[in-house]
């Protein structure tokens, strides 16, 4: 099994490039905490990565290099042209697909493993089969799960055709099924007498199976808002599936590694579930994203019915041009109608024009953790543009005007008064504090949550009605004609 | 290696992570997530080792589906958090 390098180097030295690699993740998250450092980061982690799978490839003797390179130039090639092609609205289902294959890979290496080992010695120990019925069942449940996420994401995938009782019962069976295949794994009992050398190939295959549906049957329920928590979490899984099947191999830099990735993804799981003012069972057991709470009609009538005022473009541009300080607060409305380019050119005529303005950035206003912040990169917003909602909260006292475009829910102030409504206690941005709010939706439909939002009604809130990119387009044109 | 020395590496680099990662700002939510994505592909690594020793072909056929699948995490998560981060950079004003 020794390869080029393991005949020159002590056998040590091995492990002293995992150890190498592994500060170089390390380093590389670290220089993420701030974006002037942040493309050394991810360049210093590739690195790593680059060092590991080299040194590893001269290390043990490849029996065939040439299915290996074959591999990693297909692999190389789809994963190259995804991440060329894709289009930042799109990142999140990108993100929940290359999740996928690594929870894939994880399983897959696990099963090849056992395999292997029993070929050449004939057992298998305690510690291999529990890593691998680990790695089996969470790096499937990841591949199955991010699939179904991110077709729904891409709007490929509709809801669950089951009731969610029936859904639940589902989903116990497959659990039920792949864990019992894992402790059979483990126990590798003689149910068969001498024959049990063989039956337990199938066993595995069996445990990765019933734990790929069970993927589906848990993400297949799951609405369309909750999608940030379950790319984070399933981000999270394919981490801890790396570091199980370290556990499998022996293999130090896989275990740090995919460490640092589970801890990154539940860290991310947290905060969005926080904000949501969710818990993880919530979200993946019933409640807000699968309908129920939502008002009728008529209840919405009466909250708005004679208290909603009409806004024009020219009027929002009369209260833009006496504003000192103007906050925008984007929503996902914004970015599917593709109005971020709009927007940013209108922040940077406000800059111009020495108007103090910023963004209020709920943490979910995106499909994934800093989903908006990436689409207003992308529209050149200069990143110090971009508050979070604990820093812009404390300002709306001393903001003239907020303009919030696609978003609904995130600015609703019953999350606040009212300890009923199914949103009660999600953090929000409080723009009802600043002098006038002005908000640009196509109509007065209800978010995610289905509820009314009292904040329309207020007496210094006007609706700009129609289609984002169309609304702030003619912002821009109209404050440009003022001010020149 | 024990299994008891692996679990003392899980743990304490769980730490680790922990400690680095409630540091990192919103802003970088994204970039990060398919940063870390890009490192949980070292898994293919595992795969690297199957694919070329498996002494079985129905191993080494599984070696190689691993291979591809972990590559496609690797270099498609480096490459998009890449492009991400360098617009955050471009206007560092």
């Amino acid at each position: 099994m020794a390869g080029i390098l393991a005949e020159l180097l002590p056998e040590q030295t091995l492990q002293i490039v995992y150890l190498i690699a592994g500060i170089l993740f390390i380093q590389g998250l670290r220089d993420m905490t701030h974006p002037r450092t942040a493309t050394r980061g991810n360049l210093i982690s590739s690195g790593g990565m680059f060092l590991a799978v080299v040194v590893t490839v001269l290390w043990f003797e490849i029996l065939s290099p040439v299915i290996l390179a074959a591999g990693l130039l297909v692999g190389g090639a789809i994963g190259g042209y995804l991440a060329i092609t894709v289009e930042t609205t799109e990142m999140p289902q990108l993100v929940g697909l290359f999740n996928g294959f690594g929870g894939g890979a994880s399983a897959v290496v696990a099963g090849a493993e056992l395999i292997d080992v029993f070929s050449a010695s004939g057992s298998l120990s305690l510690e291999l089969t529990t890593s691998a019925a680990v790695a089996g069942i969470i790096g499937s449940v990841t591949f199955s799960g991010s699939f179904v996420a991110a077709g729904k994401l891409h709007g490929l995938v509709g809801d669950s055709p089951v009731s969610p009782n029936v859904g639940h019962v589902i989903k116990a069976v497959f659990l039920a099924i792949s864990l019992l295949a894992g402790l059979y794994l483990v126990a590798q009992p003689g149910l068969f007498g001498e024959s049990l050398q063989t039956d337990w190939i199938p066993v595995y295959w069996l445990l990765v199976g019933a734990a790929l549906l069970l993927g589906v049957a848990l993400v297949l329920p799951i609405g369309g808002a909750d999608m940030p928590v379950v790319i984070a979490l399933l981000n999270s899984y394919s981490g801890l599936a790396a570091a199980t099947t370290g556990f499998v191999l022996d293999n130090t830099v896989l275990i740090i590694a995919g460490t640092l990735v589970g801890a990154s993804g539940m860290i991310l799981t947290v905060i969005m579930t926080e904000s949501m003012n969710r818990s993880l069972a919530n979200v993946f057991f019933g409640g807000l994203g699968t309908g129920g709470g939502g008002e009728s009609d008529e209840e919405m009538d009466a909250i708005y019915e004679g208290n909603i005022s009409e806004t024009s473009a020219e009027e929002v541009v009369m209260l833009l041009e006496t504003a000192n300080r103007v906050v925008i607060v984007p929503g996902y409305g914004m970015a599917v109608a593709q109005a971020q380019h709009a927007v940013a050119e209108l922040v940077e005529l406000l800059d111009e024009n020495d108007v103090d303005v910023e963004f209020g950035i709920h943490p979910v206003a995106g499909r994934m953790p800093g989903h908006m912040n990436a689409l207003l990169a992308e529209a050149d917003v200069p990143y110090e543009k971009m508050r979070e909602l604990e820093e812009v909260n404390p300002t709306f006292s001393q903001t003239d005007l907020v303009i919030v475009s696609g978003a609904n829910d995130v600015v609703n102030p019953r999350a606040n008064e009212d300890d009923s409504s199914p949103i009660a206690g999600m953090p929000i941005l409080n723009v009802t504090e600043a002098r006038h709010v002005v908000v640009n939706k196509r109509s007065l439909s209800p978010g995610f949550s289905g509820i009314a939002n009292p904040l329309f009604a207020r007496d210094n809130t006007s609706m700009l009605f129609g289609d984002a990119k169309e609304s702030m387009q003619e912002l821009v044109n109209e404050y440009k004609e003022a001010t020149s | 290696m024990t299994f008891v020395e692996n679990l003392t590496l899980f743990v304490l680099s769980a730490f680790v992570g922990y400690e680095i990662i409630t540091k990192i700002p919103t802003n970088l939510h994204t970039p990060l997530m398919s940063g870390a994505n890009a490192i949980s592909g070292i898994t293919l690594l595992g795969s690297v080792v199957v694919a070329g020793s498996g002494s079985t072909s129905l191993a080494t056929a599984l070696g190689f589906v691993a291979v591809v699948m972990a590559t496609i995490n690797v270099i498609g998560g480096y490459l998009v958090s890449h492009f991400m981060l360098s617009q955050f950079s471009q206007r560092g004003r």
